[in-house]
């Protein structure tokens, strides 16, 4: 420090070396954190906006947004598990080598001949699983708090990119085994890629416009799933998509601040009442500085012109908390990797298709779909579906029942009509379709182009539509409509899984459980 | 360009002055090839991935059928995924690859099954039942000597063309 005069001449400089060394740890560690222990209310600010990974956070938290029952931690959920898959990850490929010829065997030796290999890829496998989980149940809970409007439109968007991701992050790490379940998987997922033909076969132009022939050669590199199909679901998996998340959930906490912190209701303030005597102190001294850096956030903050009296240090309160969810996400990952072993069935065999060949258990629902039509199901539904969710925040712009669960017109009742509604005409149509068959069961000659628009997957869409547009007419509301239409597909998407994972057997037929499967 | 009688001189930006200026359709001008410029690297970039030349095995194989296939018998060649079959007009090529989702599809008493989705196709390829959406292809056969044939996945061929055995 400045301050500081020049050292007295009597001292040697040997000397001072000698404590300055003696000191070091000292102050090495004092010069870790750039404020000091977080003993006050100032310095528990600065500890938090004087470190650059902690400084993603606010310094100060309105008390609505440390409510479980406001987000029940699923964001921090999702990126709890998405951190223990990197850091598994990184482990993993300390052996993994991406050639078929390799791959299978280096995988067998993580399992059973590397120590801890096999802990450590169960507790990937199933970090992933939870990552596809908890991202779900996050996204679930933004639409069902209409947390997605104005100003936060952009961040559901981004939250859209992240959902993406995370399905292409499982999907390209299914294939590194290259087990037979693997590859017959990925076989089937080239192929949905592809399968824009059914629609340019049926048109007679595939041979001027193939778009699907394209994703699948670019998918591929190749015709076939071969090894160059492995390094580039590789490349994928280690390089490309974990930046391309890094990146967006820099964007999207990013955004999560300047929109205003979490999304809360119009009346938070009231209906929290005063604080918990027992709270870790809100000042400790008083503050010599206002808030300017809060009062400049876009939106209507509770801070502008009314004080921080609802809102809490970040350190302790949100830190701990997040803390306690990541360590419930590490809890539960390391207690699956232990009781569950993360499957490896035999050798990639290009010749014979496990039967049945089933995708990740988040695909079956959509591979229930593509055994009905492989476009429809396996583009054109999923295609509507992503437009019309990202199109929610610019089609609802209302306010009544932000931040609140169920908020809006209709509210939980809408929501479990809905479900009603959702549930009844999911397996209304598959009951059917697995009883009777489908249109080429009664004529067999009927154009390709007539199964592709009119199947069980088409019509179930066409009825979640219509149901949603009488709601948005019923309540006069477009949230009601959104309201309707998320709950129903969110019914659909379940339905389909479950019948997909469990109910469907050898090429495809209806069990009623898997230990009804003819043997091999 | 937004209507300018409204806006009053001295709030107007060093970068919208009135009218479009000089500098101004420099300045676009700079931003569209900037903007090009990414773009054709961009568009450059996507043309690596694409591979020229596939790197798959050679589609064109010889096959010996056994003298004593029966007609109307599947004979499936070793390491391929294709289906010959010969009858009384002669021999024919059938793929095995499902045209739902490309999984191998296997014979059956009537002609093929795919364990994928339960697509099921007569001896000929034809879709009996299942969401595969169009017939198994019919692939080139040529004859090349005593029992001996050669296939070329390469080149489908319309149903009904036969190689005379
Ligand atoms: C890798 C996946 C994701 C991670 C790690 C993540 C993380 C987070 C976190 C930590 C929050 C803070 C509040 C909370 O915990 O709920 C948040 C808020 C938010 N997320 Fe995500 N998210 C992900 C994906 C998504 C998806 C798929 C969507 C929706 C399409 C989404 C939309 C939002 C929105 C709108 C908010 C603001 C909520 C509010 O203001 O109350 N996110 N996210
Ligand atoms: S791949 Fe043959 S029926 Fe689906």
């Amino acid at each position: 420090m400045s301050g500081r005069s020049e050292a007295p001449a009597a001292v040697s400089a040997v000397r001072r070396l000698g404590r300055n060394v003696l000191a070091t740890p000292g102050r090495l560690w004092a010069s870790f954190s750039r404020a000091g222990r977080p003993a006050t209310d100032r310095s528990r600010s600065k500890f938090v906006f004087g470190n650059v990974f902690l400084h993603l956070h606010p310094a100060r938290v309105h008390r609505w947004s440390l409510r479980w029952t406001t987000t029940w931690g699923l964001g921090i959920a999702a990126l709890s598990a998405f951190l223990i898959t990197l850091i598994t990850g990184v482990l993993l490929m300390f052996y993994y080598k991406p050639y078929p010829s390799a791959a299978y065997n280096t995988i067998k030796d993580i399992h059973f001949v590397v120590p801890t290999g096999r802990f450590i890829r169960n507790i990937h496998r199933w970090a992933a699983n939870v990552m596809v989980v908890t991202v779900l149940l996050h996204m679930a809970r933004t639409f069902f708090t209409a947390a997605y409007r104005k100003p936060r439109e952009f961040n559901w968007v981004v939250g859209m990119g992240l959902l993406a991701l995370t399905l292409g992050l499982s999907f390209t790490g299914y294939l590194l085994p290259w087990d037979q379940l693997a590859y017959w998987a990925i076989t089937i997922g080239a192929n949905i890629a592809q399968s824009p033909r059914e629609l340019t076969d049926a048109l007679g132009i595939t041979a001027y416009f193939d778009p699907g022939g394209f994703q699948k050669l670019i998918l591929l590199g190749s015709t076939d799933v071969g090894e160059e199909a492995l390094i580039r679901f590789y490349l994928f998996h280690v390089m490309l998509l974990p930046l391309g998340l890094v990146a967006l959930l820099a964007v999207h906490f990013w955004r999560i601040r300047k929109d205003g912190g979490l999304v809360r209701p119009a009346g938070a303030d009231e209906r929290l009442g005063s604080v918990d005597p027992e709270t870790y102190p809100v000042f400790t001294e008083a503050p010599d500085k206002t808030y300017h850096l809060a009062a400049v956030v876009k939106g209507r903050t509770p801070w502008v012109g009314r004080g921080p009296e609802n809102t809490l240090p970040a350190m302790p309160h949100l830190f701990y908390a997040e803390l306690a969810v990541l360590m419930l996400v590490v809890f539960l990952c390391v207690g699956l990797a232990l009781l569950v072993d993360a499957p490896l069935k035999e050798l990639a065999n290009p010749d014979l298709p496990e039967n049945p060949a089933k995708a990740p258990w988040y695909f079956l629902g959509l591979q229930e779909l593509v055994s009905h039509s492989a476009f429809m199901g396996g583009i054109g539904i999923p295609a509507v579906v992503l437009v019309g969710l990202g199109l929610i925040p610019y089609l609802d712009r209302e306010t009544h029942g932000t931040g609140e669960w169920f908020g809006g017109p209709g509210g939980l009742r809408l929501v479990a009509l809905s479900a009603a509604v959702g549930l009844g005409s999911v397996l209304g149509i598959e009951a059917f379709a697995i009883r009777f068959g489908w249109l080429r069961t009664w004529w067999p000659d009927i154009p390709q182009l007539v199964i592709t628009f009119v199947n069980p997957g088409t019509f179930l869409t066409v009825v979640y539509g219509v149901f949603s547009v009488w709601a948005v007419r019923r309540y006069d509301s477009t949230r009601a409509g959104a309201l309707a239409l998320f709950t129903c597909f969110l019914c659909g998407f379940i339905v389909l899984t479950i019948i997909g994972a469990h109910f469907r057997g050898p090429n495809w037929e209806f069990y009623w459980s898997p230990s009804h499967w003819p043997g091999h | 360009m937004t209507d300018r009688d409204d806006v009053v001189g001295s709030s107007e930006s060093r970068l919208s002055p009135h009218p479009v200026a000089r500098r101004d359709f420099l300045g676009l001008g700079a931003l569209g090839s900037a903007a090009a410029a990414f773009l054709f690297a961009t568009i450059g970039m996507l043309r690596l991935p694409k591979a020229a030349v596939l790197p798959s095995p050679s589609r064109r194989f010889k096959v010996v059928l056994p003298e004593s296939l029966p007609f109307e018998e599947p004979y499936l060649a070793p390491g391929r995924h294709v289906a010959l079959i010969r009858d009384a007009e002669g021999v024919f090529a059938v793929s095995n690859v499902c045209t739902h989702l490309g999984c191998i599809v296997k014979p059956s008493a009537t002609g093929f099954y795919c364990p994928c989705h339960g697509s099921r196709f007569d001896r000929t390829g034809q879709v009996l039942a299942g969401p595969a959406p169009r017939p198994l292809p019919w692939l080139a056969v040529r004859k090349a000597g005593e029992n001996t044939y050669v296939v070329d996945e390469e080149k489908e061929v319309p149903a009904g063309t036969k190689e005379v055995a």
